[in-house]
């Protein structure tokens, strides 16, 4: 057992501008308690976050949300980020943007664009008959391209659209699209909410991986294409965000710095705002950011665990969810013994004809009604 | 084709940075890195001085005859070439 380390600097700085989004996603990653948080950071306060961040040594910075977009500085956050010298990402759903706005967010020197597929349960049969989804995601597309950007897609998977794995691809060739990213949902948030309707069955998850195979040789260097298989279906755990407090930090609409974007919904950790704090401060001295940090805080199976270097114990708002316990092992582990719970899920997720409950859809007024009933 | 002519077209070619990528000096690390969506390289001396001079606008010649003057070394064209083939498999270079 080492104590922990003093840390290095962190790499990767997260902005979520906002919590507002167009959209009502039932994969939505955001708190499900968002609505509450309704305080935004002004420009000045981001500004200060990014010049704090870049002297710290975070050299990558994302803007996303909710959609980064609804900000209408946005165009003074980007170029202020480049001026700095941070490798800037905008990760947005698309809308809202046009002609003007790509040129502006160009010439103010972002660097890299995700599109992300959105919506694809509620407006499933419009998003796979290509109608008003797939116009919009063409638009945004050619806006993207015309302005010399790789065209890099991230689609959210799961059970209601695995089966339509092979559309999806097409769609990405249509549009032109150098980089698709399956990404397999992962159960935090609202997703948590609705896992009984989107983990997806083993057989589904097979059928759509020799699908996604077939087309990787299919279209060879042409589009590359990464499928994120959901961490259910593992046995070990991700190494959650690289280590908890090690290259990266979050900070939320409302102004919290998190070691990572879900780690909000932990219990008994106060995590600082960076309109009372220094980054500085935040990243080495703050309870939030050490709790986790090395391995003194494990427990076993994961303190005697000769792996315990290879994931560092897992996602430990995966441990809360699943065990109660911030500080087990992640119940993804087979040596876990919540481990069953993930087996069970599973279990259900492949028995035919079960009763299912509606899908909960984002949007502030399901957010302030969740956060009543809990 | 053969070797000669073959290195011959290289030393016409004028290497820029690819699409997407971005060098720059990062006083934190004290070298020269590579930027990328989501990620980073940290370059050594050289590559980093063999690198900064990938503008698109000089060619290879060039690039090779301003290292050995500023480094007062020479028969630079071997090593030089080697390595912008290295960072052309790698993608950090376009234009070789
Ligand atoms: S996941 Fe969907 S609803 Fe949530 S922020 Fe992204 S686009 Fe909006
Ligand atoms: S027991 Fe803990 S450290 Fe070991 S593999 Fe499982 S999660 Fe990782």
């Amino acid at each position: 057992m080492s104590a922990p380390q003093k840390p290095g600097p962190p790499f990767w700085l997260l902005a979520e501008l906002t919590y507002r989004c167009p959209l009502h996603c039932a994969f939505c990653y955001n708190p499900v308690d968002f609505a509450r948080y309704e305080d935004e950071l002004s420009t000045e306060d981001w500004l200060r976050v990014l010049r704090e961040g870049r002297e710290l040594g975070a050299v990558q910075c994302g803007f996303s949300g909710g959609e980064p977009l609804m900000r209408q500085d946005l165009e003074v956050l980007v170029a202020e980020a480049r001026r700095l010298g941070y490798y800037s990402n905008l990760i947005t759903s698309g809308i809202g943007l046009d002609e003007s706005r790509i040129k502006r967010l160009k010439a103010a020197g972002l660097d890299h664009i995700q599109l992300s597929f959105q919506d694809s349960t509620r407006e499933v049969n419009d998003f796979l008959s290509s109608t008003r989804t797939f116009d919009l995601k063409r638009r945004a597309a050619q806006l993207i391209k015309g302005q010399g950007y790789p065209m890099v897609m991230n689609c959210v998977i799961h059970r209601l659209n695995i089966d339509h794995v092979e559309r999806i691809i097409e769609l990405a060739v249509e549009l032109d699209a150098d980089y698709l990213e399956l990404a397999n949902v992962q159960f935090y948030a609202w997703a948590q909410i609705n896992r009984a309707q989107l983990l997806p069955t083993r057989e589904q998850l097979r059928q759509a991986e020799a699908v996604t195979q077939q087309w990787r040789e299919k279209l060879g260097n042409k589009m590359r294409l990464l499928f994120v298989v959901p961490d259910y279906y593992e046995t070990r755990p991700k190494k959650c965000m690289n280590g908890w407090g090690n290259v990266f930090m979050t900070i939320t609409a409302d102004g919290l710095a998190l070691p990572c974007h879900t780690a909000r919904m932990l219990p008994g950790l106060a995590f600082p705002s960076v309109r009372e704090h220094g980054l500085r401060e935040i990243w080495y001295e703050s309870e939030g950011f050490n709790r986790y940090r090395g391995d003194s805080w494990m427990k076993d199976p994961c303190r005697s665990c000769p792996e315990k270097e290879n994931d560092h114990g897992g996602c430990r708002c995966q441990a809360y969810m699943l065990a109660q316990d911030p500080a087990a092992a992640d119940p993804v582990c087979d040596k876990s013994p919540e481990h069953h719970r993930v087996l069970e899920a599973i279990a259900a997720a492949g028995k035919p004809g079960m009763i299912e409950k509606p899908l909960v859809f984002r949007g502030p007024k399901e957010s302030r009604r969740l956060d009543r009933a809990f | 084709m053969s070797a000669a002519i073959d290195a011959a077209l290289l030393l016409d070619a004028r290497p820029r940075i690819a699409r997407g990528l971005r060098l720059q000096w990062e006083p934190a690390q004290d070298a020269h890195v590579l930027l990328y969506p989501e990620g980073m390289v940290q370059l050594n001396a050289s590559a980093g001085e063999i690198l900064k001079r990938c503008d698109g606008e000089r060619d290879v010649t060039a690039i090779v005859a301003e290292l050995e003057q500023a480094f007062e070394v020479e028969d630079l064209q071997q090593d030089v070439l080697a390595f912008l083939q290295l960072a052309t498999a790698q993608r950090w270079i376009e234009g070789l």
